[in-house]
């Protein structure tokens, strides 16, 4: 025993530099680096972003316009001319069927539209859920299951039904309550209701991840200085949770995309001429027949960034926590 | 055990009643006024005013609620005198329609169930068989055509899927006929026909996400301790897998996918509005667009009632099978 310590003492002292232990989140972004299709996956993600962002800028800079009508480049019947639903010049992926507006500018700005519900509902949704499921696992007792049991009886519902048929009345409500009309407040109804039936999920992992935490011994440890609440959450609790909450988060924005584009495909949320892949979709049903490209290029993009996300939530995920590569058989 | 199950179901009970409530509430607390939807624009006040109290929406909010309460235990009729009866399970009635709601979710129903259930028994096909053969390739070709195909099954919506199918088999190869809803009893083959689109659009949807259950809780068991010693022991690989393996793993998979196959009950809104099948969800869609209040009461809760309900059988039946699980 003695002479195995030896060795490994000598074996260090060999090599000059003396071994750094690297932080968990630094081994993570390492792990995270070699995974090449997350890497990738980031890249069509912040390109997306990208051309969400400067979307006024690029559209200023290709010439081309998410609202203006061109019935020039409509036949008679109100179809595009030319091949694959209008491809020219002027309009690089063509030209939205009876109104001629044109395909690419839409798609840039639709891509705001995307992210921006993505990104504010899943702050939004994780926030509510992070702070309800600590509470429920720190506070026990009534307060959990008070909890818990709002998080069953959300669940219960069938939350798309609801969303659909509660989207007028309280989109009118908000309007009313002063929330700018139109599509700002159609847009606010959908994280509303993105939050009220998407918060349970995370609120149930953080409040498992919450009990098991408070069992251990630094909690104990923190305690018996008597270490505040507030220091108990902030500096011992979600510093062992950030790594779960931002992989479940960024697993569960392409959701809210989709969602998105799925409720514009069914008339709720927001309303033409607003941008939105959604909208080009649904409105893609009444010429698919004629003009199939109007359907597959918002169908493709709109599949390209879900699809972008998810990968890179995956590779976050296999990073953050990698799984034992043992296998048996 | 027996204490259990009465009080998983007593808890079921009870959640039926609050959101059953919850959902009279928030249709009640609208800003609308039901009465006045009830007939066209130039409708003169005294309908309405003779309308609301046919309905019983002069009533508050609780009385209203009972009353509905009530109608489902013992029917009820609507108007004075010779109103309209709807016999129990009475779920109100719809002023648009001029039909009782129950019997509207009666007729409405079967369609959903056939798209459900021919959904279902796919996608567990499809999602058991990739994810097993993905996890018993570990890192092979398989394993990466299962995957890939749950990733991107994933990525698509719902109705995009529907989009293409129409599109890639009926408009451009002509394989399928248009889905036409053909009832079951009428003319089997049609009923088939026209389902088979909305069954494999719903399937590859959920499939996707099957294919990870099934992969990954192939690959934790493989680590337990009773698989090797089943190795140790000399069984044979496939026996272990079959016999072992796939008990274990598939256990908390078909828990889950009760409870998918119940919220699919409640209406496929999107499937349905993409094949146009007059189903519960299409149903919903259109009282939705005439603000027909009743109907979609109605649905909500029957939506929820079958979630209740599957969640509380899976839990009773996991409780049998693995008595670590009986919490309630």
């Amino acid at each position: 025993m003695n002479k195995k310590v030896k060795l490994l003492d000598e074996g260090a002292s060999k090599t000059d530099s003396p071994v750094t232990g690297l932080s968990p989140g630094r081994l993570a972004l390492d792990r995270f680096r070699r995974d090449k299709v997350a890497v990738w996956s980031l890249y069509v993600v912040c390109f997306f972003v990208f051309i969400a962002i400067f979307a006024p800028v690029l559209t200023t800079l290709f010439n081309i316009s998410p609202y203006t009508l061109d019935r020039r480049a409509l036949n008679d019947y109100g179809n595009p001319l030319g091949r694959f639903g209008g491809v020219s010049w002027n309009h690089p992926l063509g030209v939205e069927p009876g109104t001629g507006r044109d395909i690419l500018g839409r798609l840039m700005y639709g891509a705001r539209v995307s992210l921006l519900i993505g990104f504010i509902g899943t702050i939004v949704t994780t926030s509510v859920g992070l702070t309800l499921g600590m509470l429920a696992g720190l506070r026990k007792g009534f307060v959990d299951s008070l909890i818990t049991r709002l998080a069953d009886v959300t669940l219960a519902f069938p939350s798309l039904l609801l969303i659909i048929a509660l989207n007028r009345p309280l989109t009118q409500r908000l309007e009313s309550i002063g929330v700018p009309e139109g599509n700002f407040a159609r847009m606010t109804y959908i994280i509303l209701v993105l939050t009220v039936f998407g918060w349970v999920y995370m609120a149930r992992l953080i409040r498992a991840q919450v009990l098991s935490l408070r069992e251990r011994e630094f909690i104990e440890a923190a305690q018996s200085f008597g270490a505040s609440n507030g220091h108990l959450i902030f500096k011992q609790l979600l510093p062992n949770l950030w790594a779960q909450v931002i992989v479940f988060a960024t697993l569960s924005l392409p959701g809210y995309v989709a969602v998105e584009a799925s409720l514009s495909f069914l008339g709720i949320g927001l309303m033409a001429p607003a941008a939105s892949w959604g909208i080009m979709l649904g409105d893609s049903v009444r010429y698919y027949r004629v003009d199939p490209t109007y359907l597959l290029i918002p169908g493709v993009t709109l599949m390209i960034l879900v699809m972008a996300f998810n990968l890179m939530g995956d590779g976050l995920r296999d990073a953050v926590d990698p799984k034992s590569d043992k296998q048996q058989l | 055990m027996l204490s259990f199950v009465c009080r998983r179901l007593f808890f079921a009970v009870i959640l039926l009643f609050v959101v059953s409530a919850f959902t009279y509430v928030i249709f009640a607390a609208l800003p609308s006024d039901p009465a006045a939807l009830t007939c066209g624009k130039n409708c003169r006040p005294e309908v309405i005013a003779q309308n609301r109290v046919r309905l019983g929406y002069d009533k508050s909010i609780p009385e209203q609620y009972g009353n509905f309460l009530k109608g489902i235990v013992s029917g009820r009729t609507y108007g004075a005198g010779e109103g309209v009866h709807c016999p129990a399970p009475s779920l109100g009635y719809s002023f648009r329609k001029h039909q009782c709601v129950t019997d509207l979710i009666t007729r409405t129903l079967p369609v959903t169930a056939s798209v459900a259930l021919g959904a279902f028994v796919l996608w567990m096909l499809i999602g058991i068989g990739l994810g097993t053969m993905a996890a018993l390739k570990r890192g092979r070709w398989p394993d990466r055509l299962a995957t890939g195909f749950s990733v991107i099954g994933i990525s698509l919506p719902t109705f995009f899927i529907g989009l293409l199918g129409i599109m890639v088999f009926v408009i451009w190869t002509g394989l399928l006929p248009f889905p036409r809803y053909e009832g079951i009893t009428a003319d089997p083959a049609k009923w088939f026909m026209s389902l088979i689109l909305p069954w494999f659009t719903l399937a590859v949807v959920s499939a996707s996400s099957y294919i990870r259950l099934t992969r990954n809780g192939i690959l934790e068991v493989m680590n337990e301790e009773f698989v090797r010693l089943g190795l140790a022991k000399g069984l044979k690989r496939r026996t272990l897998i079959v016999k072992y393996v796939m008990r274990a793993a598939l256990l908390p998979i078909v828990t889950i996918a009760g409870l998918d196959f119940a919220a699919l009950l409640g209406g496929a809104v999107i499937t349905e509005s993409v094949f146009s099948l007059p189903g519960m969800g299409k149903l919903s869609i259109m009282a939705v667009n005439d603000s027909d209040l009743s109907i979609l009461v109605a649905t909500t809760l029957v939506a929820a009632t079958f979630i209740v309900i599957a969640n509380a059988l899976v839990d009773i039946l996991y409780g049998f099978l693995d008595p670590r699980v009986r919490t309630y």
